[in-house]
C-alpha cells in the first residue's frame, strides 16, 4: 500500500473550512475567530518549516546532524519546563533542572529503544531516532514541567507546616514527602490515564499514523506499544529526578527551607 | 544548659548569653523587634551568625534535625498536617498531661478540622514535648487561651520544666504572666539583649 498524495491545492480546501469556523464566530460574535486563525498559519508554517528541516536531516543522514537537532529539541523543552513554572528557580535553575531531568531520562530511554529494541542501521538513522526522541521529550517535558510547578507552589504555600515539621525534628526529606508525593503523581498522571484509555477511548495518534501510511494494524500496535512503554518509563524517570533534585534545592546545607531560592511569580528567568 | 555566642540574626547584634536547665527566661520585645528571629536562630531555622551550643555540643556541629529534635521550638500558630490529631504524636501522650491541659482524652481522636485555636494551641504543646526535646523555645505559648487554660497551661508547663529541666525561652507580653513564670527576664530592643533578674 502506498500513501495517498496530498497536493497544496486540496490543503488549501482544509484551510477553506478554517476560514469559514472564523467567519462563522465572527458573525457569532464568539471572539475566538481572530486566534483561531492565527493559530492556524502558526500551525502550516511551523510544520511546513520542519517539513525542511526533517527532509535536509534525513538527506545528510550525519550523526552530527541528528545530534544538534536532538541538542535544539531538548534545549527548546528545557525552556518550555522553565516557562511553565509560576515560582521559578532564581538564575535560571528551573531551566537548568529541567533539562537535566529530560536528559537523563528522555535520551537515555530514546537510546535504549534504538539500541536494544528497534535497531536500526545506523542505530541513529533519522526516521526512527527524531519521532522516537520528539515523543520521548513532548510527554517528558509535561511530566517535568506540571509536577517542578506543583513541587514549588505548593510548598510556597504550605511553607508554616513544612517548618513545624523541621521544628519537631524531621528531616527534610520528611517535611516535605507528602508534597513530592503529590508532585510525582500530578506529573504522572496524564501518562498513566493515557495508556489506561489506550484503544478504548482514544486511538493514539503514532498508531493511527502508521495505519494511515499504510502499515500493517498488528505491527502499528506493537510500536505503539513501544512507543507508550517507553514513555511512560521516561516520563516516570525524569519527573523523578526533577522532582527530588527540586525539592533538595528547596532547603539548604542545615535543612532550612529556602523559598527565597524561588522567584516571584511573572519575572524572567 | 542552652547557650549562644556572638549570635546574629537580621534584627540582633551579636548577643552572648545562657539558659540554665530547669530555668525559664521570659523574653519580650515590641512587636517586629526580632523575637521571633532569635528563636528560628536559636533552632537552626534561619540562618544567622555566631554559634548556639546544647552543654558544649555546637549546634554547627550536630546535624540540622537532629539538633531541632533537642530543642524544640513551638511557634505561635500551630501548624497540622494530617486529617486527625492523633496521626501527629508519634505516641500517645499522657492522660494526666491532658487533663492538666484541661482536654479530653477523647481530644486525640477529633479531626483537626473541628479544633478551636485554644485547642490547638495546647495540643501543640503537648506534640512539643511527645519526642523528648532537652530545650524549649516557647512563642507566646498561651496567646490563644482563655483566662482558665492559660493558668492551667502555664503550670503544667512549669511542673513540665523544672521535672525534665529544660533550659526554656519564653517569650510573653503579660507582666502577670512573665511575674508568675520568669526566673530572668531579656528585654529585645534595638537588636540587643536588656538582661534584669525580675521584671
Amino acid at each position: 500500500m502506498e500513501l495517498i498524495e496530498i497536493s497544496y491545492f486540496e490543503l488549501m480546501l482544509a484551510g477553506l473550512l478554517v476560514i469559514l469556523l472564523a467567519a462563522v464566530s465572527w458573525w457569532a460574535r464568539l471572539g475566538i475567530g481572530h486566534r483561531f486563525l492565527i493559530a492556524a498559519v502558526r500551525t502550516v508554517i511551523q510544520l511546513s518549516l520542519i517539513a525542511l528541516v526533517l527532509e535536509a536531516i534525513f538527506d545528510a543522514e550525519g550523526f552530527l546532524w541528528i545530534a544538534l537537532m536532538a541538542t535544539v529539541m531538548l534545549l527548546v523543552a528545557g525552556r518550555e519546563v522553565a516557562n511553565r513554572q509560576n515560582r521559578r528557580f532564581a538564575r535560571g535553575q528551573s531551566f537548568a533542572i529541567g533539562t537535566f531531568s529530560m536528559f537523563l531520562s528522555g535520551f537515555s530511554v530514546t537510546l535504549f529503544s534504538l539500541l536494544v529494541i528497534i535497531g536500526p542501521d545506523p542505530w541513529y538513522s533519522p526516521q526512527y531516532a527524531i519521532p522516537l526522541l520528539g515523543m520521548m521529550l513532548g510527554n517528558t517535558m509535561n511530566g517535568v514541567a506540571v509536577s517542578l510547578d506543583r513541587l514549588t507552589q505548593s510548598a510556597w504555600e504550605q511553607r508554616a507546616v513544612i517548618e513545624t515539621r523541621l521544628m519537631l525534628g524531621h528531616t527534610w526529606q520528611d517535611a516535605i514527602g507528602y508534597l513530592r508525593r503529590e508532585a510525582m503523581r500530578s506529573g504522572m498522571i496524564p501518562t498513566i490515564n493515557a495508556m489506561a484509555t489506550a484503544g478504548i477511548v482514544s486511538l493514539p495518534g503514532m498508531m493511527t499514523g502508521q495505519i494511515l501510511a499504510g502499515t500493517a494494524p498488528a505491527l502499528a500496535v506493537r510500536y505503539q506499544i513501544l512507543i507508550m512503554l517507553t514513555i511512560a518509563v521516561g516520563t516516570g524517570f525524569g519527573t523523578m529526578a526533577g522532582v527530588l533534585i527540586a525539592s533538595r534545592r528547596l532547603f539548604d546545607g542545615r535543612q532550612r527551607l529556602r523559598l527565597d531560592r524561588l522567584q516571584a511569580p511573572g519575572k524572567g528567568w | 544548659m542552652l547557650s549562644f555566642k556572638d549570635l546574629t540574626t537580621s534584627h540582633l547584634a551579636p548577643q552572648t548569653r545562657q539558659l540554665d536547665n530547669g530555668r525559664i527566661v521570659c523574653l519580650s520585645g515590641a512587636s517586629g523587634s526580632g523575637k521571633s528571629l532569635l528563636l528560628r536562630a536559636l533552632a537552626d531555622l534561619d540562618a544567622h551568625g555566631g554559634d548556639v551550643y546544647y552543654d558544649d555540643i555546637a549546634q554547627s556541629a550536630t546535624p540540622a534535625h537532629l539538633w531541632r529534635q533537642w530543642v524544640r521550638l513551638v511557634p505561635a500558630e500551630s501548624q497540622w498536617w494530617a486529617d486527625n490529631v492523633n496521626d501527629h504524636f508519634a505516641q500517645p501522650p499522657a492522660p494526666a498531661d491532658l487533663k492538666a491541659l484541661l482536654l479530653p482524652e477523647t481530644a486525640l481522636d477529633w479531626t483537626v478540622s473541628r479544633l478551636s485555636s485554644g485547642e490547638k494551641q495546647r495540643l501543640a504543646l503537648l506534640r512539643a514535648i511527645n519526642t523528648a526535646p532537652k530545650a524549649l523555645l516557647l512563642d507566646e505559648p498561651t496567646a490563644n487561651l482563655d483566662q482558665k487554660a492559660r493558668r492551667a497551661a502555664e503550670e503544667w508547663l512549669l511542673e513540665k520544666i523544672r521535672a525534665n529541666g529544660w533550659p526554656t525561652l519564653w517569650v510573653a507580653h503579660d507582666e502577670d504572666q512573665i511575674l508568675r513564670v520568669a526566673d530572668q527576664f531579656w528585654h529585645l530592643e534595638n537588636g540587643s539583649l536588656i538582661c534584669r533578674e525580675h521584671a
